[in-house]
């Protein structure tokens, strides 16, 4: 596999994981977060990126991670809006192949959706998830009474 | 016409009293219950506590009808959102997003979303202004690409006394009216200009500081 450049914008406990992976991996990464104590999430053993301290949704911090040269990029804050904002902006202003954007709301994933977007919902994840294991409850314990 | 404002804070307060005195229809749209109930009492305007980028709250804003919506959040990202919901979901004629980094004004732009910045808008009004006493009234029009200013003829302009078309004008400048004791006159090729007369000058920004100098005589 190709070494990949990758942005990942979110260093909580989603995006430090995929920092770590990917640069386990071989590929080159970098981490944008806006407070720098986050960064305390990447591994010293398997994280050998870089780190920069910033907010996303202002375009002088994403040309200071070289936006413009990355082949993939993952927004994973905590807060929808900006990770659809950044999102957009790689693809259509940066023109960066492959954008992936986590986000909260079922209800905006449609947006993210007509705008072109990948997404990944946890929430529709989870209650897919839980919706399974009540099923199997119900099926196998004979918790019907 | 029914204007849609999201945001907070005394300069919304104001923009939003200034479209009720033009005689438009403000819905205000705000995150915080408390200034909320206090907007509710200012202002003769219909108020909504909610997330302005939350398409249910622009359809209880009445977005369907508005036929302009403008996000003056601290968020930018909360502005884009809230401007692309408008325009795709809602079809609101204009959607203008009011961007706190200078730099997201293009970038919104590359986006198809109508962006103004604050901070650009006032610095370069008062560059232009604090350049040239003589020089008062600058208006930006077409996206910046004109300007229009208005000019006091002094004893340094070297042209007094002589017609307007004898003047060396760049090209794209045009003089558009002159002003001389209180009269407005639509100068021709013949009429003369002289010292004391104001002139409304327009331009297009690449001739624009030619022509000022020539009028100033700098």
């Amino acid at each position: 596999m190709k070494s990949l450049y990758v942005v990942i914008v979110g260093c909580g406990r989603l995006g430090s994981h995929l920092a770590n992976l990917l640069s386990r991996e071989g590929h080159r990464v970098v981490v944008i977060d806006q407070a720098g104590a986050s960064f305390g999430k990447l591994s010293s053993e398997t994280f050998s990126g870089f780190r920069v301290q910033g907010d996303a949704s202002e375009p002088a911090i994403l040309r200071k991670a070289k936006i413009d040269q990355a082949d993939l990029l993952i927004t994973a804050t905590h807060a929808d809006n900006v990770n659809l904002m950044v999102a957009l902006v790689a693809k259509r202003v940066f023109g960066v192949q492959h954008v992936m954007a986590r986000v909260y709301d079922p209800s905006r994933e449609q947006m993210y959706h007509d705008l072109g977007l990948e997404t990944v919902c946890p929430t529709l994840i989870a209650g897919e998830a839980f919706f399974k294991l009540v099923y199997r409850a119900i099926e196998g314990g004979g918790a019907v009474k | 016409m029914k204007v849609i404002i999201i945001g907070g804070g005394r300069s919304l307060y104001f923009l939003a009293q200034t479209f009720r005195k033009k005689g438009h229809a403000v819905t205000i749209i705000n995150r915080d219950a408390a200034e909320c109930t206090k907007l509710a009492q200012q202002i003769d305007a219909t108020i909504v506590h909610g997330d302005g980028s939350d398409q249910r709250i622009l359809e209880e804003a009445g977005a369907r009808a508005a036929a302009v919506v403008l996000a003056a959040t601290p968020s930018d990202p909360d502005n884009l959102i809230a401007c692309q919901l408008a325009k795709t979901r809602f079809t609101v004629p204009r959607a203008i997003a009011l961007v706190n980094d200078p730099d997201n004004q293009s970038i919104f732009r590359q986006l198809g979303i109508d962006a103004i910045s604050t901070a650009l808008t006032v610095a370069s009004l008062i560059e232009q202004r604090a350049t040239l006493d003589q020089v008062t009234d600058l208006i930006p029009a077409g996206d910046g690409k004109v300007t229009i200013s208005e000019v006091t003829l002094t004893e340094s302009f070297s042209f007094a006394g002589r017609p307007v078309a004898e003047i060396e004008f760049p090209r794209d400048a045009l003089i558009a009216v002159v002003i001389r004791n209180g009269e407005t006159v639509i100068p021709r090729g013949d009429t003369e200009l002289r010292v004391g007369d104001r002139v409304l000058l327009v331009t297009l920004s690449d001739s624009h500081e030619r022509a000022l100098n020539i009028l100033t005589g700098e």
